[in-house]
């Protein structure tokens, strides 16, 4: 690419627009007024026009009571005393909760799917195959559509609830499952667990140092896992198991406590981490395929079990092909999310940009708002990966 | 729903165009548009039988369908000049308020904040309408007053949604709402036992009943919780296209308060009973021309539309699968709230 060079020749004499760099100077001021005159013409046009089209404006309604009930809420929220403010919240959660999921699974699904697609096994590889080629040509709305009305609402009503041990209920309303509930003395479970994740991490460290240094290597994650799960569960079980369950039992006309998982949630989240899931295969399997077979070739003339030579050697190595692609994947799964309002799953766009919107009318208010959530969100999902994509690339030393 | 939703970001696309680029003055001459488009364009409900729904044949039908019919009659003189518009429950002002549609007729409540707050102006009611709940037979419950605890579908961004939180918040009884875009969702999560109850306007109760799977199944509760006044809405602004659709209205009811029917309409016009139906139908003053539109406005209505006794009983009532009575839909002289103002 050519550059400009950057050294500018100073203006010796002359007038002063014979000067480079004063008339760079000059054209992007320019260019900023016009670009803020014309952003100050249209707020001004637009409040203008909504006044005398009689709509009000203003983010005002916020602090105004919202009188309707959503059905699932991570936080605090009731339809007599919120607000539309805390809808936005109820929202916000309920899509933060769902596309962590499905990210989660999706990343699961899609790295076990794309090195199947890779094994010498014909049989997996061709199911693996097949797996990308269906999820990934149809449409998202479509899978989303057929898990709720084909496969959830196939399911009992809650009378005839499928049962496991009297206290795992499955019906059309949903998974309801135990909940727990904390007694006093709780406390210390959490603070155990952190201590352990804090021991976890300096041994990993040790171990590291200790391999440079001696060649040896120490069993880190059975380790691991003994302090992680180990010490929390001695602490919960010193201090008296300060825990008790809330089974859910039929009274009524629903299931009074335990928790419950929606039907919604569920086909919102099986629809999105299989259908992403097929993406990241593909990009899986890319991004292995594009490591030299060299690298293969030589961990095997080091007699390297094959799975090592994988998670040691191939996959650091495709994992700098794979970050920026996965990456997009994730984006595009946050705001597909946004197709729950089809079947009424209680997300952003469906409770506020589309409830609280038609309650309140403001439509220009609620819009920029839900805009600039997902933009704020997908730029912080992109620095994130940035960030660990970087850490990762190639360091030439 | 693949379909629809384009309405909904079109219609939002399109406040924020009309809004920030529109000058100030173009608002305000519906009228003109209608008729040098030569089309209506109504919006109207996405699928609710007796108010508008296609016909076998594809063509709307519906009590909201008709006073989009009736509009265009008065304005272009021929009800087949209507461009309907299905919208849901949630796209519907934003459609109006943008200029997708020029008149909205989607069993829409008249209520204080849509009047005075969302750029909105309701001309007038068709329909009276109260809400309701309607739960499974094998229930058990014969009052609304039992439902403590129960699952309740319900369409998003209605009314409905509102006086029912407000319902059970009064009588202390806690719920959990089910909420859906659509009407035919909301019965279909009715249906297949995703919710315990189904709340709604309680003509639209009787319209969704007709749909389930078994409709003798479902039982609506007497309670009426709510005021539904139902009526069409324009753009705020606009004087002279809501005093159309206002007197669009009142000509129906007038016609039917004299005995002025589709079939009897050109003898009553040829030998007026009186001098309020000589003056209804054209043939005495000006009062067409005076809102802009031709004199035999209401004649033309009447023969190609109906009166609004006629086009209540062939949508929702004794004549139709809704049975509806006419009850406070009567005319004030049969004990109803129906009033035509008087055309003189």
């Amino acid at each position: 690419m050519l550059r400009p060079s950057t050294s500018i020749p100073r203006r010796g004499r002359g007038p002063l627009w014979r000067d480079p760099s004063v008339r760079a100077l000059f054209f992007q001021a320019l260019l900023l007024v016009t670009v803020l005159g014309i952003i100050a013409f249209l707020v001004h046009n637009t409040m203008a026009n909504l006044d005398a089209r009689g709509i009000r404006t203003g983010f005002g309604f916020l602090d105004h009571r919202a009188g309707f009930s959503i059905s699932q809420t991570l936080i605090d929220y009731s339809s007599n005393a919120s607000t539309y403010g805390r809808t936005f919240l109820v929202g916000l959660a309920n899509t933060l909760l769902v596309s962590a999921m499905g990210i989660v699974a999706a990343t699961i699904i899609g790295f076990l799917v794309g090195l199947a697609r890779l094994s010498p096994n014909w049989l997996l590889a061709r199911l693996a195959g097949a797996y990308v080629e269906i999820f990934r040509n149809i449409p998202l709305l479509l899978q989303i559509l057929f898990w709720y009305f084909a496969v959830l609402r196939a399911l009992p009503s809650p009378r005839q609830s499928i049962t496991v041990f009297d206290s795992f209920f499955l019906n059309v309303r949903g998974l309801v499952m135990p909940a727990p509930e904390t007694l006093p003395g709780f406390a210390a479970t959490p603070i155990a667990l952190g201590v352990a994740i804090i021991a976890v991490i300096a041994l990993v460290i040790l171990a590291r140092r200790r391999q440079a240094a001696t060649g040896a290597q120490w069993p880190v994650l059975p380790l691991s896992l003994v302090i992680l799960i180990g010490l929390p569960l001695a602490v919960f079980l010193v201090t008296g198991s300060p825990l008790s369950w809330s089974v859910p039992a039929l009274s009524g006309f629903n299931f009074r406590g335990g928790m419950q998982v929606l039907p919604e949630l569920v086909a919102l989240w099986v629809a999105l981490s299989i259908y992403t899931a097929a993406f990241i295969a593909e990009i899986v399997r890319s991004g292995i395929q594009s490591v030299p077979r060299g690298q293969t070739e030589a961990a095997r003339s080091l007699s390297l079990p094959g799975g090592l030579t994988l998670r040691r050697i191939v996959i650091p190595q495709a994992m700098r092909v794979m970050v920026p692609q996965v990456t997009s994947q994730y984006l595009n799964l946050i705001k597909n999310s946004s197709l729950a309002t089809a079947i009424g799953y209680p997300d952003l766009v469906a409770v506020f940009a589309g409830t609280t919107l038609n309650q309140t009318g403001q439509a220009i208010e609620v819009m920029t708002m839900t805009m600039l959530v997902y933009l704020s969100i997908s730029l912080v999902v992109s620095a994130l990966m940035n960030v660990y994509n970087a850490r990762m690339s190639l360091k030439e030393r | 729903m693949t379909i629809k939703k384009p309405w909904a970001w079109a219609s939002t696309a399109g406040l924020l165009t009309v809004a920030t680029l529109a000058p100030s003055t173009s608002y305000g001459a519906t009228l003109d548009d209608v008729k040098s488009r030569g089309q209506l364009r109504c919006g109207v409900s996405d699928g609710l039988a007796g108010f508008s729904s296609p016909n076998a044949q594809g063509q709307w039908q519906g009590i909201d369908v008709d006073v989009c019919r009736a509009v265009a009659t008065a304005v272009l003189g021929d009800p087949g000049k209507v461009t309907f518009a299905p919208l849901t429950a949630k796209e519907r002002f934003t459609a109006l308020q943008s200029g997708e549609v020029d008149l909205l007729s989607r069993n829409t409540t008249w209520t204080a904040s849509r009047d005075n707050s969302m750029g909105l102006t309701f001309a007038g009611v068709t329909f009276y309408d109260g809400q309701g709940m309607m739960v499974s037979k094998d229930l058990g419950v014969s009052s609304a007053k039992e439902l403590d605890g129960a699952s309740v579908c319900v369409s998003a961004g209605t009314t409905t949604e509102l006086n029912l939180a407000d319902y059970f918040r009064a009588n202390d009884m806690t719920y959990n709402a089910v909420s859906f875009d659509e009407a035919d969702q909301t019965a279909a999560g009715f249906d297949s036992g995703r919710c315990d109850v189904l709340t709604s306007d309680s003509s639209q109760l009787a319209a969704l009943r007709l749909q389930l799977s078994d409709p003798s199944s479902a039982v609506i509760l007497p309670e009426r919780i709510s005021k539904e006044p139902l009526g069409p809405v324009v753009r705020q602004g606009d004087e002279q296209w809501m005093k159309v659709v206002r007197w669009t209205l009142y000509a129906m009811l007038n016609a039917e308060e004299s005995g002025i029917t589709s079939a009897n309409v050109d003898q009553m016009r040829d030998a007026p009973k009186s001098p309020d139906d000589a003056r209804l139908l054209g043939k005495d003053g000006n009062f067409g021309e005076q809102m802009g539109l031709s004199n035999d406005w209401a004649y033309n209505i009447v023969k190609q539309v109906g009166n609004y006794g006629e086009i209540f009983e062939r949508n929702v009532g004794k004549g139709s699968p809704l049975e509806l009575e006419r009850g406070e839909n009567a005319l004030w002289t049969d004990g109803g709230l129906q009033y035509g103002m008087p055309v003189r």
